[in-house]
């Protein structure tokens, strides 16, 4: 019950940040935290298939760079509507991932790793000669999404409770996802795959399917973010974004679903202070990332006491 | 004066074929000994890259920057093997990648803290500036040749070491099982250091022979890893013969590509579509080589195990 009791209750607080910040005169932190629940959204989805399917994607930022440049894309076009940017952004991202993951998922281990990595780096590169949609430089954003007058994403407020309502929504989606019979599959043959073969599953069909849902889910929170930084640049798709990524799930706790949502938050926090510190940042990160790895491989969840949770 | 060309970019396809190998060599017997994924691989190769760069401008002398970058990748992959990566050999690929992904940020900042953020370039020493005919009347930079030359023997060596020597001979050993190897008396965290050290120095060597060629800056390491990782899936992993096979195979493509698709492209298409779809096609070249790779066989080319 504890555990639940504070997964409500960070809830409840990421729900107050705007009213607090109103209240602080500090618009800037709904802003960040608005951009830090976007990164939980990847994060969550990369924890979908690393945590329970065992697939090592090192390059799940692709599919936040697809959201963004589908919407950006679209909205230079003069398609401004969400109701077409949103669902296109979900669709191309789903596309991409059921080609990478077609063929990345012929491998496993270190292959996998890499290969993922590298279709990333080849989608960074298409992002970077792309010359009419700014190229190297990147481009501003013509205008956030618009849902004919239902919401209006110009509105701070709105738009954080949108983001904070697509999570929630992710959240119980992956939940429910991951303790359906599908999750079962995943799992299994996560465990053992010749096992869960034996017994006549198809695995690579069902971990196919997971690997697409999870990169259509990463593909939303991409348009979410272009929405966040009104700019679109081929760093969303750079390798180090994947990294950090990755680093979430397994800072928040791996295989957890919650988890990745409280290292999104401790990561991005932690990044923030930091480089109000210093400009060389990444050199009390770097040392910080790889004691987590060598120390604390349960993450932020595994501190906390475990019940009802299956051990594996 | 067609065909010049063409042989000139094909060389040029030689000279990062080989740099890929030097890398690649190193990474694949690290990982077919100690089962161990090195992300920082490319930070050594960027400590090379420095060294020479601020050891040569310093001293005037190819061969002292050479000792001293050879030697300071050396010992910074010893100390790393020693301090970091001994923990990780027995945890799972993710562990490792995360791991080594810090060590990059590590690595990264501090090169920016001493030698600033701003891209070195190198000056190519005296002896190897100008031109050598490799055809009568075709000239090619002597520099690059010395990269090509240097590279091939540095293969040939490779070969040696692991086919003919007794050092070979325990890392062929320790790759196939390395539980028996330490059963029978071998000291065989002394083996990983040296083989960390080997991988190490030749990450050195092409850093410093990049130097002059390529912009030395924070993050160069990365930049070419990954194309290192395609090389490495391409030539199977483990296997230094799919290494080398794999290196100039990536290398070719990539540099013939960036050379020859635009202008073929603008056979079939319009200029303007020829020139915005070219570089893009070129730059994705060698993923969609190792994406056929994979599909008709996911173990690579030369596979080192099974």
């Amino acid at each position: 019950m504890a555990r639940r009791l504070l997964v409500v209750l960070g809830f409840v607080g990421l729900g107050l940040v705007p009213l607090v910040a109103e209240a602080l005169h500090q618009p800037f932190y709904i802003d960040l935290f608005r951009r830090i629940m976007i990164f939980a959204m990847a994060a969550l989805s990369l924890d979908l298939i690393l945590g329970y399917g065992g697939m090592v994607s090192f390059g799940h930022a692709a599919y936040l760079g697809i959201g963004a440049y589908a919407v950006g894309i679209l909205a230079a076009h003069g398609i401004e509507s969400g109701f077409i940017q949103w669902p296109l952004a979900m669709f191309a991202s789903m596309l991409i991932a059921l080609v990478i993951g077609a063929i990345s998922l012929r491998t496993s281990g270190v292959y996998f790793i890499m290969i993922t990595l590298a279709f990333s780096q080849m989608l960074y590169y298409l992002g970077i000669s792309l010359e009419t949609y700014g190229g190297d430089d990147g481009m501003p954003l013509r205008a956030r999404s618009r849902f004919a007058g239902l919401v209006d994403l110009s509105d701070a407020h709105s738009f954080y409770y949108v983001v904070l309502g697509l999570l929630v929504l992710f959240l119980v989606v992956s939940h429910r996802l991951v303790n359906a019979r599908f999750g079962m599959v995943i799992r299994a043959a996560r465990s053992n795959e010749a096992r869960a073969q034996a017994i006549g599953f198809a695995p690579f069909r069902y971990k196919l399917t997971a690997f697409v849902i999870a990169g259509s889910m990463c593909g939303l929170a991409g348009a979410l973010l272009a929405n966040q930084t009104e700019y679109l640049t081929p760093e969303f798709m750079h390798w180090t974004r994947s990294g950090e990524i990755l680093f979430m799930v397994i800072l928040g706790g791996i295989g957890t679903l919650v988890g990745s949502v409280a290292g999104a938050v401790v990561l991005l926090l932690l990044e923030q202070v930091l480089s109000s510190w210093t400009e060389h940042w990444q050199i009390v990160l770097g040392p910080i990332l790889i004691l987590v790895v060598l120390f604390a491989r349960r993450g932020l969840v595994g501190l906390l006491p475990a019940e009802g949770r299956p051990r594996d | 004066m067609n065909a010049v060309l063409v042989l000139e970019q094909f060389l040029n396809g030689v000279q990062f074929g080989v740099t890929l190998f030097l890398l690649a060599a190193g990474l694949t017997l690290v990982f077919g000994i100690m089962n161990l994924v090195n992300l920082a691989h490319g930070a050594l190769y960027m400590v090379g890259a420095y060294v020479a760069t601020s050891v040569f401008r310093w001293s005037e002398s190819f061969l002292v920057a050479m000792v001293a970058a050879l030697a300071a990748s050396l010992v910074v992959g010893m100390i790393v093997e020693i301090v970091t990566l001994r923990t990780l050999y027995e945890r799972d690929h993710l562990d490792q990648v995360l791991a080594t992904f810090g060590l990059i940020l590590v690595f990264n900042e501090l090169v920016s803290i001493v030698w600033g953020r701003a891209a070195l370039y190198a000056n190519v020493p005296t002896f190897l500036a100008g031109h050598v005919s490799i055809l009568p009347g075709v000239p090619y930079p002597t520099y690059r040749a010395f990269v090509i030359v240097i590279g091939l023997a540095v293969a040939i060596l490779l070969h040696l070491l692991v086919g003919r020597t007794r050092l070979g001979m325990l890392i062929r050993a320790g790759a196939s099982n390395r539980t028996m190897v330490a059963a029978l008396g071998v000291n065989i965290r002394l083996l990983y250091t040296c083989v960390f050290g080997i991988g190490a120095g030749l990450a050195g060597l092409a850093g410093l022979m990049a130097g002059p060629i390529y912009a030395v800056q924070p993050g160069m390491g990365e930049q070419i890893l990954i194309q290192v990782f395609v090389v490495i899936v391409v030539g199977g992993i483990g296997s230094i013969r799919g290494a080398l096979v794999g290196a100039l195979l990536v290398g070719m493509v990539d540099t013939l590509g960036r050379a020859f698709l635009r202008p073929m492209l603008s056979l079939m298409l319009s200029p303007s579509a020829a020139d915005s779809a070219g570089p893009a096609l070129a730059s994705m070249l060698i993923y969609v080589l190792m994406a056929a790779v994979l599909f008709l066989r996911p173990q690579g080319l030369f596979p080192a195990r099974g």
